[in-house]
Formats: C-alpha cells, structure tokens, sequence
C-alpha cells in the first residue's frame, strides 16, 4: 500500500461536498424559470467567463491534453491552442448575433430564424446527439480516476459524479450551477498550476526539460525516468490483454537486447517487427526463452526455445524470462546497413490477456518515441497514415469549428445581459482558457521525462494524477496528487452539468414546451427540466458504463467533428447570409454532420480490427479526421440547396437580420423568455 | 414569429438597414479572422518547409513549440481586444437611429 494513499481522497471528497453546497446555496436565490433556464440574465462578465471556461475545460482538458502530450509530443499542442482559438471564432462571428437573436436555445434559434417548427425537431436531435457523445468520454473519465486513486471499481466513479451532478442540476437549474462551473474554473486552474511550480522545482523547468532533449534524437528515457528517488532494479508493468488492443502491446526499439520475466501461464499471442521506411526488407526479431529468471544484467541462462518474428501465439508453462535480441532489418538473408551500421528494427510483443511482466528499471521505455519525434512536429499522432500535413490541416478545423459549435456551450451565451456583454465574455473567456491551457503541456513534458512507465501502461491520460508521487516526499507527492485528483473531478463534474442542463433544457423547452405540449406555463416547464434532468442523468450513467474500452480522446473527437460539421455551418451561414433556407440549412447539417460520423465510426472499427477491409493510407486520413471535407461539404450543401430553394427565404429576412446585428439600443431584439 | 418590441418607422428600408450595420461588423470580423487564419495555417507550412526556423532555440523552447504553446495564446486574446473594441466603436455609430437614417436607411 503506498503511504498516505488516503490523502487524494480528501480532495476529492472536498470538492464533491463543495459542489453540493454551491449548487444548494446558489438554488436558494433561484426563484423564476427565467433564473432557473437563463440565470435570469443577471450574471457579470466576469463569473459568466468563469462558468463558461469552467464549464469547457473538461476531462479532455484536464487530463486528456497532458496525457495525449506526454504520447505524441509536439503534435498534442495543437488540442489546447486550437480549443482556446475556437472562441475567437464565437467571438468574431456568432457570440453577439446569438445573443441578440433573443433565443434562448439553438433550436429556438433554428426556428426563429426560418419560421420553421419541424426545423426545430432536426436542431434538438443533434443538441442530444452531441450531448450524448460528450458525456460519454466525462462519464469514462470519472471511472478511470475513481479507479486510480481509490482502487474502486469502474463503475463506482460514474455512479459518484453522475448522481452529485444530477441531484444539483435538477435542484438548482441554470443559477445553481453557474456558481458551481464559476467556482470550478479556479479551483481547476489552480489544481493544475499550483503543483507545477513544486514539481518543477525538482524535476526541471519547463524550457530546461525540453532542451534537455534537443541533443540525441533516439534518445528514450529509461523505465525509472531521470528522477533521482529511490530507484528498485526492476519495474512491473500490467499490460492488458487482446480484449483492450491495441493497449495489449510493447514495442521496443531495437538496437540492444531487453530481459523480460513473465509469470507462468502468460500468453504472447504475437512476435512481429516492423520497419516501415524499408521496402521488401524483413525485420528480424528474436525472443529467447531462458531456463529461469536469472538476475539483473546476467548473460542468460540455458536457451530453451527461440523464436523469430512472425511467431505466435506462444504459450509460457512455467515463469522464466524472455530475452529479445538482435532485432536488425534483413533483405535476402543481410543485413540492411545505414550510416555504416545494421538498421535496427522495432519489435513489438502482443500479450493475449492481461500479465504483469518485469524489466529492469534502466531498460528504454516500451512504447516511447525517441526524443527527436516526440519534440518535433509530425511526430506519431498526425504522420500515422503518412500525411501530417493534411491531418494537422483537418486536426485544426475540426476543433476550432468544433468549438464554435458545441451547444452545451452556446446555451451559456444566453446568460449574458446583452449582445456587448456576449462579446466581453468571450473575451475574457479567452483569457481565462489561455491561463489554463498553458499547463498541461508542462505536465505531458515532465511526465515523459520522469514518470515514463505510463508509457508501457498505456495509462499516460492519468500522469496529472500519478506524476506528483515521484517526489522523494510521499506525503507531499500524495497531497499534490490530492489537489490535481480534484481537479479532475471538478473537470468531469462541471462539463457534465452543463451538458445535462443543455440535455434537460432541449427536453424542457423544445420538445414538451414547443412540440408536446405548446401552451405549457413556465412552471411546469420547470417541473419538466427537473424530470428530464434525472431521465438523462441516468442515460448518462448507463452509457458510461459501455465504454469502458474506448479512449476518452477519441469519444471527444467525436462530438467536436459532428458539431464542427453540422452547428458550426448553421450557426455561421444562418447569422450572415440572408439567403439560407430551411431546406438548405436541413441539408447541410444532416448531409455534413450525419457522414463525419460515420466516417468516424467506421475508422474506430478499422481500428480495433472489427471491420477489416483496406484502405489507402488517404482515404484513412480523411475518415478519421472527416472536419477537412466535412465543413466544406456542409457549407456548400448549405448554399446549393438554398439558392435551389430561394424561394423558401422567410419574407422578414431583413428584420431578423437587424435583429441579429443591431445594437439593443435600436430596440430590435427581444427576449425569448421574458422575466 | 415575435413582434420586434418596438414599432419601427415606416419610412425605414429594412434591406438597406440592415446591411449596413453588418457589413462593417462583417468586415471587421474577416479582418480578424485573416490575421488568425494566416498565422494558424502557415505554422504548419513553417514546421514542414523551414525547420530550421521551427527548431531554433529559444530560451531552450524550440521556436515553434514556443509559439504554439506559450506565445498563441496572449497573441489570440490581443486580437480578441482589437475586434471587441473596434466592435463597440462600430456600435457606438450605429446605434443613433438617426445617423442610420441620414446615411442612407431612408429613401
């Protein structure tokens, strides 16, 4: 048991009482359906920047950006400058005219704007479509912590943030959780700064960190990482098996031999090679098994069985020790030489179930980029199907339309007194996100340099959790370990509250108030939210419990592809161009958002191997990252479809055009829920 | 459909109204919106075709990590600036009923 192991509990534990007491102080001042949908429009630009930003930075955020760092390097900065730099896109083209539209939800924008009740039906899908999608990866991201600091099981986490969240969202309404998600933003910001300052006090600062692996581009660091705590010669890894692939695999580089003890019983379902760079040459592995675990840095022992690359499933009878070696490139029996030397290999080893192997601490990380393409761009995660450029290209449009286009987050605009203050927020929207989003990459830095056997793991999404214990001090390691735990779940607890009032105000305001049941009172539209907020909270919570062997990044990608391709065009077309028809704006966002996902969906099957047809490395590129063809198409759907239909153009175009983009002092605009 | 709150003056072409007081708000927003464009478009043209720019040291930081992760983000808040005052600047103009009708609202 680690010492003080107690201590990451207390944070937790504080920052759900915190919630709880928030969400009830703020609901007692809650008092009309206007407070409890919009927040009675009286919140400041300040705490409404702080609920917005609260509200945004999610698991993906918290966690997800310095895990995705530590793994791809360079590439992963692209997520935290291009969510921060979707808001400028809000701020130039939609934060006003939303606002000053008067609507209180997309939908009701989608109707206001094209006098079209069965437009608004299409609009509500997509806000619990979207919603649903984002909460999944919350949902994952509560069980994944839940089981990292307390060895509960997956689903003790869901059931903790989703019934707390619940509970204040169904009692509190829009009021009670702008003070929750206003309050989260700071404590997030600090659970995320505050211990970089520690930890970079021991283990580096940050321009220092990089330099330091500016020098030997295959430099890997060792399995124990460059910390200088108390160091066990060898480091035990859980590698989980086939069912979790591709998480089951170590890859090694490979130009020296690796001793690897395994338990009796372990599985190696795989032994391949790979170098891709060389065509019609043949990567040659091989896998000694030894007679018995010899001890560190010993030649081995008795041979017993060798095994060449390509081999497998090869079963291990009693526990003993592998060694690989000698992984060189061949072609027609020789080896490939470059520079002078046989070009080494990579060799990567499958395990069919889960297995805890050994290997020595001064080992290279599994699974670990060498230094020089983790610290330069095109490393991993965009050069993987062979076109960087284009993925980085389709990477960026997709989160910044993404952005501009998750409805969870336009519903806050409403809170906002006026089109000037939708603006101001914005502003320090950005400000505040800017502040935030400078961290996680120094954590990603730090968790490659000193905490690398996450790598091997698979679990780099948890170094802002693990990270802080390889300080010499446990107890200081733990009490930071228990500031960032908090962090976390005030990520996971704030985004799912706002996703769950969007959710619930969809259900509410749209389809009871607007298409059930037209002439409902404000009241039992308040009665409606607080039933349709358990309803969804439950959903919520029974879909978190699906996707346990999804990534959390990747459920993200998702949601921000689908709103990048259908809201993101409605909402830029229908606040500029006066000449978009219902059909055209219909068209658009069913044809653009309906083939991003499944594009999507169909290359997350290509990747855990349930669909296996081929694909050219192109076609793979565009499905997986669908925003480059996606936007485009929905826009252009948009424009054909609605010069096709010019005759569907509302008559009073000109008055809601006004309506969107003048001033309030003009008197044009008008409330959609009056007070 | 709601009724705009206030009775506008019959003389008013909506049209032309509202056309102007978007397309110097349009304009404003896509003057904006290039800079960024340019700038988050033509990093990766810099890191493909001029590492050596994108490598250079400094202060330890590699100059395009540097950019993308420390100096990107005051750079899109300065901009956020620009557009939020010139926005209010372009409002403060428009919202004077009677400037509008002069430059043009009216027939």
């Amino acid at each position: 048991m680690i010492a003080y192991a107690w201590i990451p509990v207390l944070g937790v534990v504080f920052m759900t009482v915190a919630t709880i007491g928030l969400g009830l102080w703020a609901t007692q001042r809650s008092k009309t359906a206007s407070d409890f949908f919009v927040a009675g429009r009286s919140v400041s630009v300040f705490w409404n920047a702080s609920a917005i930003s609260g509200e945004y930075l999610s698991a993906a955020s918290f966690m997800g950006i310095a895990g995705l760092l530590m793994k791809n390097g360079y590439d992963a900065l692209w997520y935290p400058a291009c969510y921060a730099a979707g808001y400028l896109f809000l701020l130039l083209f939609i934060a006003g005219p939303l606002r000053r539209f008067g609507a209180y939800t997309i939908p009701d924008f989608a109707e206001g704007r094209f006098d079209s009740p069965a437009f608004r039906k299409v609009a509500v899908s997509f806000v619990l479509f979207i919603g649903f999608f984002y909460t999944m990866p919350q949902m994952k991201g509560a069980g994944v912590v839940m089981g990292a600091i307390l060895d509960l099981p997956y689903w003790a986490g869901i059931v903790v943030v989703g019934v707390v969240i619940t509970f204040n969202v169904a009692f509190g309404g829009m009021k009670g959780i702008t003070f929750v998600q206003a309050f989260q933003y700071w404590a997030k910001l600090f659970a995320i700064s505050a211990p970089v300052f520690i930890l970079a006090s021991v283990f580096g600062h940050y321009a220092g960190n990089l330099e330091s692996m500016r020098y030997s581009p295959e430099a890997i660091p060792p399995l124990s990482g460059r910390v200088e705590s108390e160091m066990s010669a060898w480091t035990t890894i859980k590698v989980k098996g086939a069912k979790d692939a591709p998480a089951n695999a170590l890859v090694f580089p490979g130009d020296h031999s690796v001793q690897i003890q395994v338990p009796k019983g372990a599985v190696i379902s795989k032994l391949s090679a790979t170098h891709p760079e060389t065509p019609g040459a043949e990567p040659m592995g091989e896998l000694m098994e030894t007679d018995e675990p010899s001890s560190l840095g010993t030649p081995p022992s008795r041979t017993k069985r060798r095994f060449r690359s390509g081999a497998g499933p090869i079963t291990i009878p009693a526990e003993s020790e592998l060694r690989l070696i000698g992984h060189r490139v061949t072609r027609a029996g020789r080896y490939v030489m470059r520079d002078g030397v046989p070009l080494p290999t990579t060799t990567k080893i499958e395990f069919a179930k889960p297995t805890e192997i050994r290997l020595p601490s001064f080992e290279v990380t599994p699974n670990a980029p060498p230094d020089g393409r983790w610290i330069a761009p095109f490393g991993p995660l965009t050069s993987k199907h062979g076109y960087p450029l284009l993925y980085t290209y389709s990477l960026i449009i997709a989160l910044i339309c993404g952005t501009a286009g998750l409805p969870h987050i336009l519903v806050r605009f409403y809170t906002n007194p006026d089109g000037r203050a939708a603006k101001r927020t914005t502003l320090w929207v950005m400000v505040m996100l800017g502040s935030f989003y400078i961290f996680p990459p120094i954590w990603g830095t730090m968790g490659r340099l000193m905490d690398p056997v996450l790598y091997a793991t698979g679990l780099t999404d948890r170094v802002v959790i693990t990270l802080p214990r390889k300080l010499a001090s446990p107890l200081l390691g733990q009490i930071l370990s228990a500031i960032t735990s908090a962090g976390a779940f005030a990520a996971f607890m704030s985004t799912f509250s706002g996703l769950l009032v969007s959710m619930s105000g969809a259900l509410a305001h749209d389809i009871y108030g607007k298409i059930l049941c037209p002439g409902a009172s404000p009241n039992s539209r308040m009665r409606m939210f607080k039933f349709a907020a358990v309803a969804i909270g439950a959903a919520s919570m029974a879909l978190g419990f699906l996707v346990e062997s999804f990534d959390i990044a990747m459920m993200v990608g998702w949601a921000f592809a689908i709103a990048a391709c259908s809201y993101f065009p409605l909402l830029l077309l229908g606040s500029w161009w006066r000449g978009l028809t219902k059909y055209g704006a219909g068209c658009g966002m069913l044809g653009g958002g309906v083939l991003s996902l499944c594009a999507i969906v169909t290359s997350m099957l290509l990747d855990k191997k349930v669909l296996t047809f081929s694909v050219s490395p192109l076609m793979r590129s565009l499905m997986e990252q669908p925003a480059i063809w996606g936007v485009p198409l929905a826009l252009g759907l948009m424009v054909i479809v609605s010069l096709a239909t010019a005759k569907a153009v509302p008559s009073d175009v000109d008055l809601k055009m006004l309506r969107l983009h003048a001033p309030e002092e003009m008197g044009l605009s008008k409330n959609y829920i009056e007070h | 459909m709601p009724e705009p709150v206030r009775a506008l003056p019959n003389d008013v072409d909506l049209a032309r109204l509202s056309r102007i007081v978007m397309r110097r708000q349009a304009g404003l927003s896509l003057r904006v919106a290039s800079v960024f464009v340019v700038l988050i478009l033509g990093l990766p043209l810099v890191n493909r075709f001029l590492p050596e720019v994108a490598n250079y040291p400094i202060y330890g930081f590699p100059a395009s990590w540097l950019f993308l992760g420390v100096i990107f983000y005051p750079i899109t808040v300065a901009l956020s600036v620009y557009f939020v005052r010139r926005s209010d600047r372009i409002e403060a103009e428009c919202k004077d009923w009677d400037t509008l009708g002069e430059s043009g609202a009216r027939p």
